[in-house]
């Protein structure tokens, strides 16, 4: 029978089926974080479990993290402690941890992927709904609640119903100044938040395989956004390129050996999928969200629909627009860069290439957060350190800072954030803070006008 | 993991789409390390206005609305996979959500939690937020064992979708890592059968 890359991975991980139930997968790798972990390891306490496969768990802290003076004892004293719970978790159970400070330190999905923890063909959860960023990989990542970060603690294994599978296609030349981010916020925006609930999405065309992993890790980590549990590129050399010489990338032979295995991993030509759409790169323009939810979204110069019901009306009275109203010239006094949607290296230089010798307007916040540690030094090393700070831009040290808001970097009431975040519900970067997603060149130039504007007017 | 069986009772309605788990419990509750204390804090940012005077207009806070069934608009339960979402619904006092949808992360934690997501028509919901505003106090059957969904003063009901493991879990009260826990020799097997060239199962 043809298979879909989703069917070659799933199967080969399956245990075993229960007859009129779930199946039993396998998971090559768990990432953990201090927020949805400590009640994880409580249930094993409380039954005396312990961890069956420790070597295939990574943990880091990142959630709950300051982005200021991470070298002195953490401020927030539930947070610190959040923080002390996982390193004694860590220890008590011998797992690997990349807590504040080390060099391996950032958030989960940016880390996990630049240390080669992530590759092709695995299996792969966290206890966090944008794991489904390694799908980028060609791997089968998905997010989980706490009770099954338990499950896999005790047995390495899910128990879980094999999804649908959809497949979304773009082909065509992407316009000048459309990137990734908003490929995706335009797929979403046709498709709605839903339209994924039960499906894993391959993504497919020439406009992904075209991408950097950077990019590619950007589209599948909002594949959630739409319901989706999860979305995956098959990998090509792009993804062979980026994975060899990564730390926990097989080395020399090994990485011959196993990338004639991951050569494999393709959909066949007619294998089935339950759902598939296709658009066109030429369609794609700068993407804005205008309401509460990923799935409202119009092209930057474009007007917020007419029609719309009772929800609908709500966000937009929460967000101060109207329908039919055009967003640009709209002023905005934040600007966010970073979050595990947007905040590796390809994100900092796209801002950065916009913004040199510019200055950011006098009414913008500008905040600058890199994933990880490595992606700090990496920004220091090109210089582009210098360029946001001659741009009045504020850089801070790693972690998921404003996309979440559970830290002290929050965006007031009222105002309006302009984030390469993946949330824009209600009150996500602070209570009564509005969010508008963007990619990051988008957050770019507003940070520059301090408005909304047609910038792709200004690129060479 | 507590036992369900069939419940009857009175529900409050939160007639809003796309309810994600951001509202379900902000991030800033979520420095716990025990499941105790989410109730009080469940759709804060909505029960509760900037000085943590109750707002007078959400559902929960409206006195006439009461009982252990939430009926929510389409597409309940989406965003983070935060399972604290499950944990402060159950803590408030629910032990079934009803929608006409379920983003897929929520609908496992919930079952995971002893919380019975239902699934209903888009019409029997639309129904259900008419009879339950109409009437505050008319009762809800919620009947797992046979997967249906009634109000019998109204003679309406509709069946309901679950799956079969998921079923027999939340009416004995077992749970998945008991389950997974029997397996271990099978995926030990498993484990060893894969192939050697697969670096995935090596240790870091």
């Amino acid at each position: 029978m043809k298979k879909t890359l989703f069917d070659k991975i799933w199967d080969s991980h399956v245990v075993e089926s229960i007859p009129d139930g779930p199946d039993i997968l396998y998971i090559d790798k768990h990432l953990i974080h201090e927020v949805t972990s400590p009640q994880a390891f409580n249930e094993l306490k409380e039954r005396d479990i312990s961890v069956f496969r420790s070597g295939q768990i990574v943990a880091t802290a990142d959630h709950n993290t300051p982005t200021e003076n991470q070298h002195l004892p953490v401020k927030d004293l539930l947070s610190r402690k959040q923080l002390k719970e996982l390193t004694q978790n860590c220890e008590d159970n011998n797992i690997t941890l990349y807590g504040l400070g080390h060099p391996y330190n950032g958030i989960v999905h940016v880390m996990a992927p630049e240390l080669g923890i992530t590759q092709p063909g695995m299996t792969m959860v966290c206890g966090d709904s944008h794991t489904s960023t390694h799908g980028a990989f060609g791997t089968i990542a998905f997010g989980i609640g706490t009770s099954q970060v338990s499950q896999v603690f005790a047995s390495q294994c899910l128990l879980v119903e094999k999804p649908k599978k959809l497949r979304v296609n773009v082909d065509g030349k992407l316009k000048k100044g459309v990137l990734p981010k908003d490929v995706i916020l335009y797929i979403i925006s046709k498709l709605g938040t839903n339209s994924g609930t039960g499906y894993f999405c391959e993504y497919a065309g020439n406009v992904f395989e075209e991408m950097s992993m950077e990019g590619r890790m950007t589209v599948c980590n909002m594949s959630i956004e739409m319901g989706a549990r999860g979305g995956l590129i098959a990998p090509d050399e792009t993804t062979f390129e980026y994975v060899k010489d990564k730390e926990f990338a097989p080395k020399a032979e090994d990485f011959e050996a196993i990338k004639a295995y991951w050569e494999t991993l393709k959909t066949d030509e007619d294998a089935e999928f339950d759902q598939e759409y296709t658009f066109e790169a030429e369609d794609i323009e700068p993407m804005i969200t205008y309401g509460t939810n990923p799935g409202m979204g119009i092209k930057i110069t474009g007007a917020i629909p007419m029609e719309g019901g009772k929800s609908d009306a709500k966000a937009l009275a929460y967000m101060g627009f109207k329908p039919g109203e055009s967003l640009l010239d709209k002023t905005i006094n934040w600007i966010f860069i970073g979050s595990c949607t947007n905040s590796r290296i390809e994100d900092f230089r796209e801002a950065a290439a916009y913004i040199k010798g510019k200055q950011k307007a006098e009414n913008v916040n500008a905040l600058i957060v890199p994933g990880s540690r490595q992606v700090a030094a990496q920004i220091e090393a090109e210089g582009l350190r210098e360029v946001f700070e001659n741009a009045g831009f504020t850089l801070r040290q790693p972690g998921c800072s404003a996309c979440l808001a559970m830290n002290d970097d929050k965006i007031p009431a009222g105002e309006y954030c302009v984030s390469t975040s993946n949330r824009n519900f209600e009150g996500r970067q602070g209570q009564g803070s509005r969010t508008i997603l963007a990619s990051p060149l988008t957050a770019a130039a507003t940070a520059v006008s301090g408005k909304l504007t047609d910038f792709t007017k200004n690129l060479n | 993991m507590e036992k369900f069986i069939t419940l009857t009772d009175t529900a409050v309605p939160l007639e809003i789409e796309n309810v994600d788990t951001d509202q379900i419990i902000p991030a800033r509750f979520l420095k716990a390390t025990d499941k105790s204390g989410f109730g009080e804090n469940l759709f804060r940012d909505w029960r509760f206005d900037s000085n943590d005077e109750p707002n007078p207009e959400f559902a929960l806070n409206k006195s006439e609305y009461k009982g252990a069934i939430l009926v929510a608009g389409d597409n309940f339960g989406c965003g983070s996979s935060r399972e604290h979402a499950a944990w402060a619904i159950k803590a408030y006092g629910f032990k079934v959500v009803v929608s006409s949808y379920f983003a897929d992360i929520f609908k496992g934690n919930a079952l995971n939690n002893g919380l019975l997501p239902v699934q209903v028509s888009p019409k029997f919901l639309e129904l259900l937020f008419i009879e339950i505003t109409k009437d505050p106090s008319v009762e809800i059957k919620v009947d797992l064992e046979a997967q249906e969904i009634s109000i019998p003063k109204k003679d309406i009901s509709e069946s309901f979708d679950i799956d079969p493991y998921k079923k027999t879990c939340m009416i004995n009260g077992f749970d998945d890592i008991d389950f997974l826990v029997s397996k271990l020799d099978a995926i030990k097997e498993f484990e060893t059968k894969r192939s050697q060239k697969l670096q995935a199962t090596k240790p870091l």
